[in-house]
C-alpha cells in the first residue's frame, strides 16, 4: 500500500488557494441531499459541523457530554496564533509557517502547515465577529502575548481562558444551525464503531449512554474531531472523558494510525501531589513570559525558596539558551525540567517540581500588571496548593498535555478510508513532532470552519452514493461487535475495578514512554502492556448492567482501547531510532543533551495499519520532503 | 429515525410579554412604584398629625374636595395592587412547579433577609391595607370609639388609643418596611437598571428610605399611646 | 481526615431515591471533592457495589460538567470554585458532607447525581450567537472596541453553564445563565444588530422552560464558580423590554422541552 497525500505541486504560497479552485463543487440545492456525521463537537468537530450546517448540509453532530459546550477544548488557557503581523514585529504567514515546522522539529507536511498558518488570519477575523472577547487594548485593538518557540507576538488571547471563549463561539454558531434545523445534536451518545460499506466510510455506531441503546447512522460521510490520546497516561492534562475510542475503532477498521509516538509534555503543571490524583491541572504556558524558572544549584537542598540567595539559584533555561530563554519550545522545556530534576535538584515535597518565580515580574511591572495577565492562574494555583504564587514561586511539573499523532489523513484530511475524514487533535497532519504553543487552537478551528467545508465537497460531488440503512450487513456486524465487546466487559466480573488498570497502564506508559524512552524500555512495556491487557480481560470488573447511565462501563470501553493503542506508541518509538520533538530516544542526543534526528533514515510519517487483535502492526511509510525550510538541528540557545 | 435525543424539536410560539416572568416582574416594577409614590404622599399628609387637628382635618377636606382626581388615583391604585398581586400570585405557583423535590438542606449565601421575606411580608401588608381601609376610611371597623365622618383627627387618636390596633399596625408598617427595603432596587433591576456603581448606592438608599418611611408611619400611634398626642 | 458523606442515590428519573450515608477514614485533606468521590468509588466497586454516578470531565473549573450541592450550598462552601478544585482542606476532620443533585423541574434527574441540563443548549439554540456565517467577517479590528467593554463582556461570556445558579435560586430560575449570555452578546458591537431578536428569542425559551422567575435575590450570583454578576440580569431584563416595545411581528418561535433520552428506532 502506498499512500496518497495529495498534496499540491507548484509555488506553496498559492497551492491552497490552487486547491480549492480544482475541488468540486456541490451544487446548493443539492447540498441538503447530503448527509454528514460529525462525531466531536470541540474546536474541530463543533467548527466544521457548523459550518457544514450553514452551506446547507444535513449534519448529525454526536458528542459524549451532556453538551457540546463541554468538549475538551474549552479547558485551553493561553490563546491562539495568527500571523496578523498587529504588533508590527516582523510576523509574516511565512514566519508561522517557518516557525511551525521548525517546532515541529521537520517532520510534518510543508503544505499542510503552510495553510495552516495562512487560515491562522481568517479564524481570528472569523472569531472576533463571533463575539469572542479577545483582549485589547485600550484604544480597542485586538492585543497579542508571546508564546514559546517564537520570537513574535502573535498570540491572540481571552484572559486565560481562550479554549473555552473559542469553543462557545463554535457551540454558538453549532446551537444557532440546531435552531435552523440544519444540524442535529445528540448529546451523552459515544461513538463505538465505524461502518464501511463497499469500502467507503458510511456510518456509526453508537451508544446511547443514558438508556444503553445502541444506533446505526448511516451517511454520506463520517468527520472524527474526537481529540487526543493523551489519556492513555492516565495522569495528564487532559479531561477524564478524553478517549482514543472512535479514533482507534476507525484504526480497527482500516484507517492508519501515524505517528503514535509523538506526544506532548507541558512544561507548566502543578505536580503530582498523591495515589489519589486523578488528573494533572495545566498552567498556561504564557507564565512563562514573566515568570522565570529555576532550581537550587546545590542538590536536595531543602530550604525554603526565600531562603535561598540568587547566586545559589540556577536559571537554567536562560543559562542554556540565552536567545529564547525562559520561552523555548515546550518539548525543551520539559526535557530540562525531568533533567535538572533527574539530578536530584528538584524540588517539593517529591523532588519532582521546579521553581516558576515572578518575583522579578512583580518587582518590575507592579503586581497589578501581573494580576491583570495571569490573574485568574494565579487563584487557580492557590486554590488548588494553598500556596500564594504572588508571595512563593510555584511548583511546576512537566505532564502529558497534547498528541501530535493520530488517524492518518491526506491534505484534503481525508483517512486512508474514504468518506472517513479526521479533523483537529485527532489527526496527525500539522505539528510533526512537536506542537508550537497556541496552535493547537488554531489547528482545530483551521480544519473545522475552513479546510473541510471546501475537501469533503469534492468527495460528496465526486461519489455516488447508494442508499443504505440499519439493516445492511455490514451495519449489523459492526452493531454485533459492539454488542460483544460490551456483553464481554460486563460479564467478567473480575476483582480489579477500571480505573486501577488504567492507573497501572499509564504507569508503564509514563515511565518507558513518556518524557524520554530507551529501546530497552520500550520493549519491557510492550512485554507489561500486553500482560496487563490480558489480565484486564481476565480480572476487571464492571458493576451495572448495560441499558443505563453505567460509567464504569464507559471508562472500560475507553481503556480496552488505550491497551491497544498504547502497545502501539511503544512499537513506533522503537521503530524510530532518532529523537525529535516529543520523541525522545536516550540513545540519539547530542553530547549538550540535545534531540538527535536522523533525517536521512526517518525523515517520514510512520503510519500503522491494524492487522488484527494480537498480530504485529503494518509500518507504511509516506516520505516527507522539504523544499522550503531546510531541515536542521534546531536551535534555540 | 427520530430525534428525540437530539435538541431540536417542535417549534412553538414565544410567550407573550405577560406571559414571560420577565415581563410579569417589569409590571410588579412599575406597580410598585405607583404603590411606593401613593405611600410617601401618605405619610407627607399623615405626619400633619403632629401640626394639630385643624390642619390635619383641612388635608382630609381638601382630598375629598378634588372628587374625581381624587377617584382616578383610587382607580390607578387599586389596579396596580391587582397587577402586583396577580403577577405574584402566578409567579410564586410557577417558582414552586420548578422544584419539585426540594433539598434537604438548603443554606442561603448571598440574599438579603428582606428579600427572602418578600412572600409574607407582602400578603400580610394586604390584609392590614383591607383592615387600613376599613378602619380609617371607611370606619366599618373601628374598635373602641365611634368613628366620625371627616374628622380624621379624632378618628386616628381614638383608634391608635387601643393598643392592639397601634401593635398591628406598627408590625404591618415594619413588614413593609422590609418589602420597601428590597421593593425598591429590585423594581430597578427589574426593568433592566443595574450599575456596579449606582446600585450600591441605590440598595444603601432603598434601605434609608424604608426606614424614614416605617418610622414616619409608626411615628404616629407610637406619640398617641405616650400620650404626645391627643 | 474522617468525614462522612450522605450522598443522594437514585436508580434512574422514575426511582424514588434516598440518601445513604458513607464514611471514610482515610481522606486526604489535598485531594479533591471528586477525587474523594473516585475513591469512594473504587472501594464501593470493590465490594460489589455501583459507584456514585456523578458528571466531571476536566477537573479544572471551565468545562462545567460537574457540580452538586454540599450541605446545601451550590459547588460547596468556597466562593468562586466548582466541586473538580475544591480541595478537602476546607472541611473539618469528622465533618458530615450531605451531598445531593441540583434540584429543579427544567433539569430532571438522570441517576445519583446526574441531572439533565439540555434545558441550557435550547436557551442558547434560541438565539445565544451572532448569526455570521464562516467567511462573511471583515478584518479582527475592524471595530475598535474599548478595554472596558471588551472586558465587560468577557465577565458575562466566563460562564460555564454549569447549572449552580439555578440550583443555588429558590425559584430554580435561570435567569443568571440566560442574562450573561444576552449581556456578553449585546454589550459588544459585533452583537448589535440581533440584539432585540437575541433577547426576544432566548427570554422566549426561558420561558418555555420549566425554570421559575427571578426575584433579584442574588443566590444565583453567590454559587457561581464564575462570580457572573447580578448586572447581567439587568441587561437581559432592559434588552427584552426594550425589544417587546420595538417589536413589528410575532415571529420568535420556542422548542418543546425534551425530557426524553431514548430513540425510538432500534437497529
Amino acid at each position: 500500500m502506498t499512500l496518497d497525500s495529495k498534496l499540491p505541486s507548484g509555488p506553496i504560497e498559492t497551492a491552497w488557494q490552487r486547491t480549492r479552485f480544482d475541488l468540486k463543487l456541490v451544487n446548493p440545492a443539492n447540498k441538503r441531499r447530503h448527509s454528514i456525521i460529525v462525531v466531536g463537537s470541540g474546536l474541530a468537530g463543533g467548527s466544521a459541523a457548523a459550518t457544514l450546517g450553514e452551506l446547507g448540509y444535513n449534519v448529525r453532530c454526536f458528542c459524549f457530554q451532556d453538551s457540546p459546550r463541554r468538549a475538551h477544548s474549552i479547558a485551553a488557557q493561553g490563546g491562539i496564533n495568527a500571523a496578523k503581523n498587529y504588533q508590527n514585529d516582523g510576523d509574516s504567514v511565512y514566519r508561522l509557517f517557518y516557525d511551525t515546522v521548525k517546532g515541529g522539529d521537520f517532520r510534518a507536511r510543508e503544505a499542510n502547515v503552510y495553510r495552516l498558518a495562512e487560515i491562522s488570519v481568517s479564524i481570528i477575523d472569523q472569531c472576533v465577529a463571533q463575539g469572542v472577547p479577545f483582549a485589547r487594548e485600550y484604544g480597542g485593538a485586538l492585543t497579542n502575548r508571546s508564546f514559546g518557540g517564537a520570537q513574535v507576538s502573535r498570540t491572540f488571547y481571552a484572559r486565560g481562558q481562550t479554549g473555552q471563549q473559542l469553543l462557545l463561539g463554535a457551540y454558538q454558531a453549532l446551537e444557532r444551525q440546531v435552531h435552523e434545523g440544519t444540524v442535529t445534536m445528540y448529546p451523552r451518545t459515544e461513538m463505538l464503531d465505524l461502518i464501511v460499506i463497499d469500502g467507503r466510510a458510511r456510518g456509526i455506531v453508537t451508544r446511547n449512554l443514558i438508556t444503553g441503546e445502541l444506533d446505526v447512522h448511516i451517511a454520506d460521510a463520517v468527520i472524527l474531531g474526537t481529540g487526543g490520546y493523551g489519556n492513555v497516561y492516565y495522569l495528564s492534562t487532559n479531561a477524564k472523558g478524553s478517549n482514543v475510542t472512535a479514533s482507534w475503532r476507525a484504526h480497527r477498521r482500516g484507517a492508519l494510525f501515524a505517528n503514535p509516538c509523538y506526544t506532548q509534555i507541558h512544561p507548566t503543571c502543578i505536580p503530582v501531589s498523591g495515589d489519589y490524583q486523578s488528573k494533572l491541572t495545566l498552567m498556561s504556558e504564557s507564565l512563562r513570559n514573566d515568570g522565570r524558572i529555576w532550581v537550587p544549584v546545590k542538590k536536595g537542598d531543602k530550604r525554603s525558596p526565600d531562603q535561598i540567595p540568587e547566586s545559589e539559584r540556577d536559571y537554567y533555561l536562560e543559562r542554556r539558551y540565552p536567545s529564547f530563554g525562559n520561552l523555548v519550545p515546550r518539548d525543551v522545556a520539559s526535557r530540562n525540567a525531568k533533567a535538572v530534576c533527574d539530578e536530584g535538584r528538584g524540588v517539593g515535597e517529591t523532588g519532582l517540581g521546579v521553581y516558576l518565580d515572578f518575583s522579578d515580574a512583580i518587582k518590575r511591572l507592579g503586581r497589578h500588571v501581573i494580576s491583570e495577565r495571569y490573574g485568574n492562574l494565579f487563584d487557580m494555583y492557590q486554590r488548588i496548593t494553598d500556596e500564594d504564587p504572588y508571595k512563593v514561586p510555584m511548583r511546576i511539573y512537566p505532564a502529558i498535555h497534547y498528541t501530535m499523532g493520530g488517524l492518518w489523513v491526506d491534505y484534503h484530511l481525508q483517512s486512508t478510508i474514504p468518506g472517513l475524514f479526521v479533523l483537529g487533535e485527532a489527526n496527525f497532519s500539522d505539528h510533526g513532532a512537536n506542537r508550537l504553543g497556541a496552535s493547537a487552537l488554531m489547528q482545530g478551528l483551521s480544519d473545522g470552519y475552513f479546510v473541510i467545508p471546501y475537501t469533503i465537497g469534492n468527495y460528496l460531488a465526486t461519489n455516488k452514493f447508494p442508499k443504505a440503512d440499519a439493516s445492511h450487513p455490514e451495519a449489523q456486524a459492526a452493531v454485533a461487535s459492539v454488542r460483544q465487546i460490551t456483553d464481554k466487559l460486563l460479564s467478567i466480573k473480575g476483582h480489579r475495578t477500571v480505573d486501577s488498570f488504567h492507573r497501572e497502564l499509564g504507569k508503564i506508559m509514563w515511565d518507558e514512554c513518556g518524557m524520554s524512552r530507551t529501546a530497552e524500555g520500550l520493549k519491557k512495556a510492550i512485554g507489561q502492556i500486553r500482560a496487563l491487557r490480558e489480565e484486564f480481560w481476565q480480572n476487571v470488573n464492571v458493576p451495572g448492567s448495560g441499558d443505563d447511565l453505567n460509567q464504569s462501563l464507559e471508562k472500560a470501553g475507553r481503556v480496552a482501547d488505550f491497551f491497544e493503542l498504547g502497545e502501539l506508541m511503544c512499537i513506533d518509538a522503537l521503530e524510530r531510532n532518532e529523537s525529535c520533538g516529543g520523541h525522545f530516544r536516550e540513545e540519539y542526543q547530542t553530547a549538550e543533551g540535545e534531540a538527535q534526528r536522523d533525517d536521512e533514515h526517518y525523515s517520514y510519517v510512520a503510519a500503522w495499519g491494524y492487522r488484527g487483535p494480537g498480530n504485529a502492526p503494518e509500518l507504511i511509510k509516506e516520505p516527507l520532503e522539504f523544499d522550503y525550510v531546510h531541515p536542521s538541528q534546531r536551535s534555540y540557545k | 429515525m427520530s430525534a428525540s435525543t437530539a435538541v431540536t424539536a417542535d417549534q412553538n410560539r414565544a410567550p407573550g410579554f405577560w406571559q414571560s416572568t420577565n415581563g410579569k416582574k417589569a409590571v410588579m416594577a412599575v406597580t410598585g412604584a405607583i404603590m411606593f409614590l401613593f405611600i410617601i404622599g401618605h405619610v407627607a399628609g399623615n405626619l400633619q398629625i403632629f401640626e394639630g387637628p385643624d390642619k390635619l382635618n383641612a388635608y382630609g377636606h381638601f382630598l375629598h374636595s378634588i372628587g374625581e382626581i381624587l377617584w382616578v388615583v383610587r382607580v390607578v391604585l387599586i389596579a396596580s395592587v391587582i397587577l402586583h398581586i396577580t403577577a405574584t400570585v402566578q409567579l410564586a405557583l410557577r417558582n414552586k412547579a420548578a422544584r419539585p423535590v426540594g433539598y434537604s438542606r438548603k443554606q442561603a449565601i448571598n440574599s438579603s433577609y428582606a428579600s427572602r421575606t418578600m412572600y409574607w411580608s407582602g400578603p400580610i401588608v394586604l390584609v392590614f391595607i383591607i383592615f387600613h381601609l376599613l378602619q380609617f376610611t371607611a370606619g366599618y371597623i373601628h374598635p373602641g370609639s365611634q368613628f366620625i365622618e371627616g374628622d380624621v383627627y379624632h378618628n386616628v387618636v381614638a383608634g391608635f388609643q387601643v393598643w392592639w390596633v397601634s401593635v398591628w399596625y406598627i408590625f404591618a408598617v415594619s413588614l413593609l418596611g422590609l418589602h420597601l427595603r428590597h421593593g425598591i432596587w429590585s423594581a430597578f433591576q427589574s426593568i433592566g437598571y443595574n450599575h456596579p456603581r449606582h446600585t450600591p448606592l441605590l440598595k444603601k438608599a432603598a434601605l434609608i428610605i424604608a426606614l424614614l418611611i416605617t418610622l414616619g408611619y409608626i411615628s404616629i400611634p407610637i406619640s398617641v399611646l405616650l400620650g404626645l398626642v391627643k | 481526615m474522617k468525614l462522612t458523606l450522605k450522598i443522594w442515590r437514585q436508580k434512574s428519573r422514575n426511582d424514588k431515591g434516598q440518601f445513604v450515608t458513607y464514611t471514610m477514614n482515610d481522606v486526604n485533606p489535598e485531594m479533591s471533592m471528586l477525587e474523594c468521590l473516585d475513591v469512594l468509588n473504587e472501594t464501593l466497586i470493590e465490594k460489589g457495589e455501583e459507584p456514585v454516578a456523578f458528571e466531571h470531565d476536566c477537573r479544572e473549573g471551565i468545562c462545567g460538567s460537574c457540580g452538586f450541592m454540599i450541605n446545601g450550598v451550590a459547588h460547596g462552601p468556597e466562593r468562586a470554585t466548582t466541586v473538580c478544585q475544591l480541595t478537602m482542606r476546607h472541611f473539618k476532620d469528622g465533618q458530615e458532607l450531605v451531598i445531593e443533585p441540583w434540584r429543579a423541574k427544567a433539569f430532571p434527574q438522570i441517576k445519583d447525581l446526574v441531572v439533565d441540563r439540555r434545558a441550557f443548549d435550547r436557551i442558547i439554540a434560541s438565539g445565544g450567537y451572532v448569526s455570521i456565517s464562516t467567511g462573511n467577517a471583515t478584518d479582527g479590528n475592524t471595530h475598535l472596541i474599548g478595554k472596558d467593554t471588551s472586558d465587560r463582556a468577557m465577565d458575562a461570556a466566563a460562564c460555564i453553564g454549569c447549572g449552580a445558579c439555578v440550583a443555588a435560586c429558590p425559584n430554580a430560575s435561570a435567569a443568571l445563565f440566560t442574562g450573561a449570555k444576552i449581556a456578553h452578546l449585546g454589550i459588544l458591537p459585533q452583537g448589535k444588530p440581533e440584539q432585540d431578536r437575541r433577547a426576544r428569542g432566548m427570554v422566549a425559551q426561558l420561558n418555555t422552560e420549566p425554570f421559575g422567575s427571578c426575584t433579584n435575590i442574588g443566590e444565583c450570583t453567590g454559587a457561581c464558580p464564575k462570580e457572573i454578576p447580578l448586572e447581567v440580569i439587568s441587561v437581559m431584563n432592559r434588552d427584552y423590554i426594550r425589544a417587546s416595545w420595538k417589536k413589528r411581528d410575532d415571529d420568535v418561535r420556542t422548542v418543546r422541552p425534551v425530557t426524553d433520552w431514548s430513540l425510538s428506532s432500534k437497529p
